[in-house]
């Protein structure tokens, strides 16, 4: 069994119009024993900015917190908000600075740029290779299941309440032929004048 | 106390472990097979790449076998196994027609190929088998097995190497699922054809086992006709 | 006394986590695989100048994790390089070396050569040994002409007139070996290496996607991205918009945010480097 799969998990993020989503699932298991359903793998990293880590449920803590400071440090220096670009940046260079010892988690970035609110996704393997791209990307124990729907439902230019609705039904039909991801699962809509956060109702085996 | 063993009396001090010989006889050649069960008819469709590592073997080698009973066989996985194993299947279905003149029911076809694939239950052939027809009401019917011939009647369901991309998207889009106040009802034709290209150039994009066509096969009381889609080449 | 809490600023990689992951190992767990860009890149040195060409498809396994993602990399205003291989490794250490090669620039004040790239590169590379997995073919035009070298993962150079490196570098070199010859014109030159990445692309299944291609002549850089969309992504036949309410929801919180409207100007400053 992959390291990756140890704990479980299955997070995406997708585009629309001047928008952005962040859905995840809320399981945290050890092998096949689910042992929670309410973990936190996204994380908030600024009003218009969050960072999904799917992965080693130990490494997505440390990561988090090590990625909090990093961004403090540097909002505290720059007295600014940080772009989700450089912030990716950040995360790639943390990662890659254990490119021989990683962390196993494979980030998924979303965001408003703070100035533009010029929508942004991004991901990236354990080993901090980026990846940007216009449409959707995603992470996790059933990224195949994702990939497939993701592709099939995605279309330009989705309006906030659309938008949910796809990343909704394209997390939740994907981590159902998973076994270890799942039971529940947590949206987040960021635009530019507010963040919607809805949990979902969910299969619970 | 243990004693040390005297290599220079030891009859044995020159003896060997046997050498372990491997042998890896499978490969995976790629492919994928989606197939639906509608009320009046029973639709399935591949991909036409046979692929090896990061080759490709073929753009034109559809892995859907038509039966003389006039069901339609998808099966892929190792393509040595697949041509043996239709090849057995087809001898089968021929023997039982000949022994009594009539065709076999497609239900009484997934039951023997069930058998055949348990014969082999410790040097499995390496395919993945889905079986659409028609069964004796008429109805569509789609009967999926594992390698080793546990099989299941089913109203929807991929198989090979971007299964798990299609899944989802039928339990949604067809199954239902995760839908409220979604009322499950069979699929018409025109629609689930439209669909099944949908997912299949959904899963070109990210699978590359899978491009090059589509071959899908719509079999109806009055026999199977196919039909032809292009997909991505790279 | 808490030590203070800032991490420390060092340079190079952090070795901290191997001895936990070796543990994990020795659980039986399994490491897994990142991104591999099995790639088809290539080049061609002809008559006033150097083409380098890449395809966009990364690989994850056996999913394509990227459609269109950039192979050829900056590393200098004269000087670009294709990289196979591991991404995070190919991006990194370009990165790295255009950030000397920079340097480089403005501690000479001249134009750096593809030779100094190329020596910066493979003795980065020898010294991990391998471990760091980036295959390379840089090339670029300096005071001495154009050049174009091939640099593998262990650190060992070619410098050769045409080039192809990653998993279709057998189908590019096909052509390459039938079709290359001196001197050739620039359309020539870029006609021939579109045919070899589109013969990685179709042939090889860990290269897809657009042909992406530099050229690099004496006074003028053209970064064409993409030169051809060799695969046009299927078009749809239906639409899976939702209805709204589709997705049954337990609970619905908005956060709303002021935005700051702070208007900073930020004016150019030129960078002293006397």
């Amino acid at each position: 069994m992959s390291i990756l799969a140890y704990n479980g998990a299955a997070i995406m993020a997708m585009k629309g119009k001047n928008c952005v989503a962040i859905a995840a699932d809320r399981r945290f298991g050890i092998q096949a024993q689910t042992v929670s359903m309410d973990f936190d793998k996204v994380f908030e990293m600024g009003p218009h900015l969050y960072i999904g880590l799917p992965g080693l449920a130990t490494d997505v803590q440390t990561v988090s917190q090590r990625l909090k400071f990093r961004l403090n440090m540097y909002e505290l220096r720059e007295n600014r908000k940080i772009k989700p670009k450089t912030f990716m940046a950040m995360v790639s260079n943390l990662l890659y600075e254990r490119r021989f010892g990683p962390y196993f988690v494979e980030p998924v970035i979303a965001g408003l740029d703070p100035a533009t609110f010029e929508p942004y996704i991004a991901s990236m393997d354990l080993i901090g290779c980026p990846m940007e791209t216009n449409d959707f990307v995603v992470s996790g124990t059933c990224s195949e299941q994702m990939y497939g729907m993701c592709e099939s439902l995605w279309e330009p230019d989705l309006e906030p309440d659309d938008l949910f609705e796809t990343i909704s039904q394209a997390l939740m039909n994907a981590f159902d032929r998973d076994a270890v991801s799942g039971w529940g699962a947590v949206v987040h809509v960021i635009e530019k004048d507010k963040v919607t956060t809805k949990y979902l109702k969910t299969r619970q085996d | 106390m243990m004693s040390v063993p005297n290599m220079m009396s030891n009859p044995l001090s020159d003896y060997q472990a046997p050498n372990q010989v491997s042998f890896s006889p499978y490969e995976f050649n790629g492919g994928t097979i989606l197939a639906v069960a509608g009320e009046d008819y029973a639709l399935i469709a591949t991909d036409t790449r046979l692929s090896q590592g990061f080759s490709i073997h073929s753009r034109d080698s559809p892995k859907t076998y038509p039966l003389s009973n006039g069901s339609v066989l998808g099966c892929c996985g190792f393509h040595g196994d697949v041509l043996t194993l239709t090849k057995v299947l087809g001898a089968r279905l021929q023997i039982f027609e000949k022994e009594h003149n009539k065709p076999m029911p497609t239900p009484s076809v997934a039951a023997m190929l069930s058998t055949i694939l348990y014969y082999r239950r410790f040097f499995p052939y390496y395919t993945h088998n889905i079986v659409a027809g028609l069964d004796e009401e008429g109805k569509g019917c789609v009967y999926s097995f594992d390698p080793v011939g546990s099989y299941e009647r089913e109203v929807f369901r991929a198989k090979g190497s971007a299964s798990a991309m299609l899944q989802p998207l039928l339990d949604n889009q067809i199954g239902g699922k995760n839908q409220q106040s979604y009322k499950v009802v069979p699929i018409p034709l025109k629609k689930c054809v439209s669909m099944v290209k949908d997912v299949f150039t959904s899963a070109a994009e990210r699978d590359i086992y899978t491009g090059d066509n589509i071959l899908i096969s719509i079999i109806t009381k009055d026999g199977v006709k196919s039909e032809q889609f292009p997909l991505r080449r790279d | 006394m808490a030590a203070p809490c800032v991490e420390p600023a060092k340079g190079g990689f952090s070795f901290e986590n191997c001895g936990r992951n070796d543990r994990f190992k020795e659980m039986g767990l399994k490491f897994p695989t990142a991104y591999k860009t099995g790639t088809t890149i290539a080049g061609v040195i002809f008559k006033d100048g150097v083409v380098l060409g890449a395809d966009t498809r990364a690989t994850e396994d056996t999913v394509v994790a990227d459609k269109n993602c950039a192979k050829i990399h900056y590393m200098a205003d004269n000087i670009y390089c294709c990289g196979a291989g591991t991404a995070a490794d190919t991006e990194m250490t370009t990165q790295m070396i255009s950030a000397d090669l920079e340097l480089h620039r403005l501690n000479t004040g001249r134009v750096p050569r593809v030779c100094t790239a190329n020596r910066l590169l493979k003795q980065m590379l020898f010294r991990y040994q391998g471990y760091i997995g980036a295959a390379l073919v840089l090339g670029g035009v300096d005071v001495t002409g154009p050049s174009l070298y091939s640099i593998w993962p262990h650190g060992s150079t070619d410098k050769l007139p045409f080039v192809t490196m990653g998993s279709g570098s057998l189908a590019a070199m096909a052509m390459f070996e039938d079709r290359f010859k001196p001197n050739m014109s620039r359309e020539e030159a870029m006609k021939l290496v579109r045919d070899g990445i589109a013969a990685g692309i179709f042939n090889d299944l860990g290269s897809g996607s657009n042909v992406d291609l530099c050229v690099i002549t004496k006074d003028k850089v053209e970064y064409i991205r993409p030169h051809e969309i060799a695969n046009q992504k299927g078009v749809k036949q239906g639409s899976y918009i939702y209805k709204k309410g589709t997705t049954a929801v337990l609970s619905s919180q908005v956060k709303k945010i002021d935005i700051e409207v702070v208007a900073t100007e930020v004016k150019p400053q030129p960078m002293d480097t006397q």
